[in-house]
């Protein structure tokens, strides 16, 4: 039953400024289809770093990925750019929404530049994805006028509304309490047990690395451990 | 690519940043009124000292100078002698300004396609005798109906009626400056005395001004057959044959086809006579295009400069739109689409408040009306010149938007989101 839907083969990532040092030293590991998977680590080893590679938006690195089967090293900006939309969520380590427009617009415009439903559609699929996250009484409140913890859950519709394969998170419950936490969580769950999606999320949260699938944890650059749980 | 989307978020970015926006617009709504104002008014004023020129200036005038010719009386009659004859200060012959076969030059020249109408003309300078005093001038013997049809004579009356001068003989009208000059009334007699000098008197049946000061202070119209009268001519003496064409752009061609079938007089086309109004109009054409190109170039630079401000601004959300899937192109044509409809905007917006100030000029009195045979400004309304100003506007925003939407296009997402 299980197919790998990411694989990163020896990726190695240097920064230059202020003087090169490298970030990532040769991390490698498959995902499998419908696997919920945390990282963990210290601050400062290189998760987000790695997340951004692993999500197509930095190119600027050694070894290999591939997604879903393809191969997306070395692909131009713009087919990474109509692949992320199609399928990639993303939830960013800050909150990151549109400031001018509203909640539910915020979570339909990845939908609408994919074109694949009529806007019509697309309205009545964001207010679910909202409702998902409980948000949708807030569905029309400019994204500026949300708090942090409001504004997380909406990045989290945002990242689902496309039904992406794989959804990516930086740190998906920073900004919210224990029982907003535990509902993020059981999302995930729930899309990765019933849809087949695949979440990667990088988590502080150890009760929330606790209920995945597997645990990997990096230490300076590297996989030092990764374990199933239970 | 999605238009309507991207113009979605054009349309929000621009209304989320109301007062920017305006700034924006309003800095092509000034170039491009200002744009329309001055064309209209140059362009105007072009037409204006055109039409006051051209209405009685003919686009070829016939003529015969009296010229030297090299030929000496006393070498042909001494054809065998062997000797040197030195002719000092030679003098011109006794030789009228006549052309042979006035009349029937003219009707052959009027039965030719590219000619409106030929008016024939003779002049002479005469002295108007005020009292003591002698004012050095000319009359200009005209065929009435003509000059009226061909060169607008019956509207330039100040007083009297043109055609007046058909109904007597030894009648004249008078330039509104001499007139002044002489002290004369409608109706008044006055003495001339022609270059042969006779003393004559006629009568002032009418006032005229071009808003010219060469005709207005010297010159009196009268009928061919008074003039000739004065001049104690036959009725076959014309001096100058004025054409108007159809096309007036054909002067210069039409004049070297007369040139090469009559050989014994002259031709001058207006562009000659009166190439000092030609070379206003450039000046004026030329000022006008530096005055607008600096003014779109200056409302091209605010936009360039509101653009770049923007794309500054918006760094973090063109990341998340390039993050969640947005390519290059949808980036640069939102900050493109937002850039041309500010341009478009304040061209529309300018083009009507170019009209409003251009109408405002165009019923405002002119302060000289007493000189020049004007009320109010000149002032054009051509569609082309709206036209244009829109498409300057959209030009120019184009441009200026052009470059700050490339440089959204190439901002890296994770540079931005990483913080
Ligand atoms: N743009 C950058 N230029 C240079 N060095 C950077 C840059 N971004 C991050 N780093 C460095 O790379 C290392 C890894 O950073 P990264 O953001 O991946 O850490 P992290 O594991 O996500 O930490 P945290 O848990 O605090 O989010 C850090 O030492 C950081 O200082
Ligand atoms: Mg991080």
């Amino acid at each position: 039953m299980s197919t790998t839907v990411l694989r990163a083969q020896n990726i190695i990532k240097y920064f230059t400024e202020p003087e090169k040092f490298q970030v990532l030293k040769g991390v490698e590991f498959e995902v499998m289809k419908g696997e919920f998977l945390s990282i963990i680590g210290k601050s400062g080893c290189g998760k987000s770093t790695l997340l951004y590679i692993l999500s197509t938006m930095d190119t600027d690195y050694e070894g290999l990925l591939d997604i879903r089967g393809e191969r997306l090293t070395g692909k131009t900006q713009n087919e990474l750019a109509a692949f992320r939309n199609e399928h990639l969520g993303f939830v960013f380590q800050f909150h990151y929404l549109l400031p001018e427009f509203s909640a539910l617009r915020n979570v339909m415009l990845p939908a609408l530049k994919l074109g694949k439903y009529a806007p019509q559609e697309i309205e009545e699929r964001a207010m679910d994805k909202l409702r998902l996250v409980d948000m949708h009484s807030f569905a029309l409140k400019f994204a500026s006028k949300l708090s942090g913890g409001q504004q997380q859950r909406v990045a989290i519709a945002r990242a689902l509304i496309n039904d992406p394969d794989v959804i990516m998170c930086d740190e998906p419950t920073g900004n919210l309490d224990k029982a907003n936490s535990q509902k993020v969580y059981e999302i995930f769950r729930r899309l990765t047990r019933e849809n087949g999606q695949t979440i990667i999320a990088v988590t502080h949260d150890p009760d929330f690395a606790n209920g995945c699938d597997r645990i990997i944890e990096m230490e300076d650059g590297k996989i030092v451990n990764a374990s199933h749980t239970k | 690519m999605n238009w309507k989307l991207v113009f979605q978020i054009a349309v929000t970015h621009l209304f989320t940043k109301k007062r920017q926006s305006l700034v924006a617009m309003l800095g092509v709504t000034f170039g491009i009124s200002m744009f329309i104002i001055m064309i209209s008014f140059m362009t105007g004023v072009n037409q204006f000292l055109e039409d006051m020129a051209m209405d009685n200036t003919p686009h070829v005038r016939l003529y015969k100078p009296i010229e030297i010719h090299d030929r000496k009386i006393i070498a042909e009659s001494n054809k065998d002698a062997k000797n040197w004859f030195v002719v000092t200060h030679q003098k011109p012959k006794n030789e009228l300004p006549r052309i042979k076969n006035g009349f029937r030059i003219m009707q052959q020249i009027e039965a030719m396609p590219e000619v409106l109408g030929v008016a024939p003309q003779v002049a002479t300078q005469v002295f108007f005798n005020n009292g003591p005093v002698q004012i050095p001038g000319n009359i200009a013997g005209v065929d009435v109906k003509k000059q009226a049809a061909l060169f607008g004579l019956d509207k330039k009356m100040d007083f009297g009626d043109v055609y007046d001068l058909m109904k007597g003989s030894d009648v004249v009208i008078m330039g509104k400056g001499l007139a002044a000059k002489m002290g004369v009334k409608l109706g008044s007699r006055i003495s001339i005395t022609t270059p042969s000098g006779n003393n004559l008197s006629l009568k002032v049946v009418g006032i005229f001004s071009f808003g010219i000061a060469t005709y207005d202070e010297s010159r009196c119209y009268a009928t061919i057959p008074t003039v000739q009268k004065i001049l104690q001519k036959d009725p076959s003496y014309v001096t100058d044959l004025n054409i108007k064409l159809h096309d007036i752009n054909n002067a210069v061609p039409f004049r070297l086809k007369l040139e090469s079938i009559y050989k014994e007089v002259y031709f001058e086309d207006w562009e000659k006579a009166n190439a000092g109004i030609l070379a206003g109009d450039k000046i004026r054409n030329i000022l006008t295009a530096v005055v607008c190109a600096t003014l779109l170039t200056v409302a091209g630079f605010g936009i360039y400069n509101i653009m770049n401000m923007n794309i500054i601004n918006k760094m973090k959300d063109i990341a998340i739109l390039k993050a969640t899937g947005f390519q290059g192109r949808d980036i640069t044509g939102i900050f493109l689409m937002q850039s041309l409809m500010i341009g478009i905007a304040g061209g529309i917006l300018g083009i009507g408040i170019g009209f409003f100030f251009s109408y405002l000029l165009s019923i405002t009195p002119f302060p000289e009306a007493t000189f020049f045979r004007i009320k109010t400004f000149p002032v054009n309304f051509l569609p082309i010149h709206y036209i244009a100003g829109l498409l300057f506007g959209f030009i120019t925003t184009l441009f200026a938007g052009y470059f700050p939407s490339r440089r959204a296009a190439k901002i890296d997402p994770v540079q931005i989101i990483r913080g």
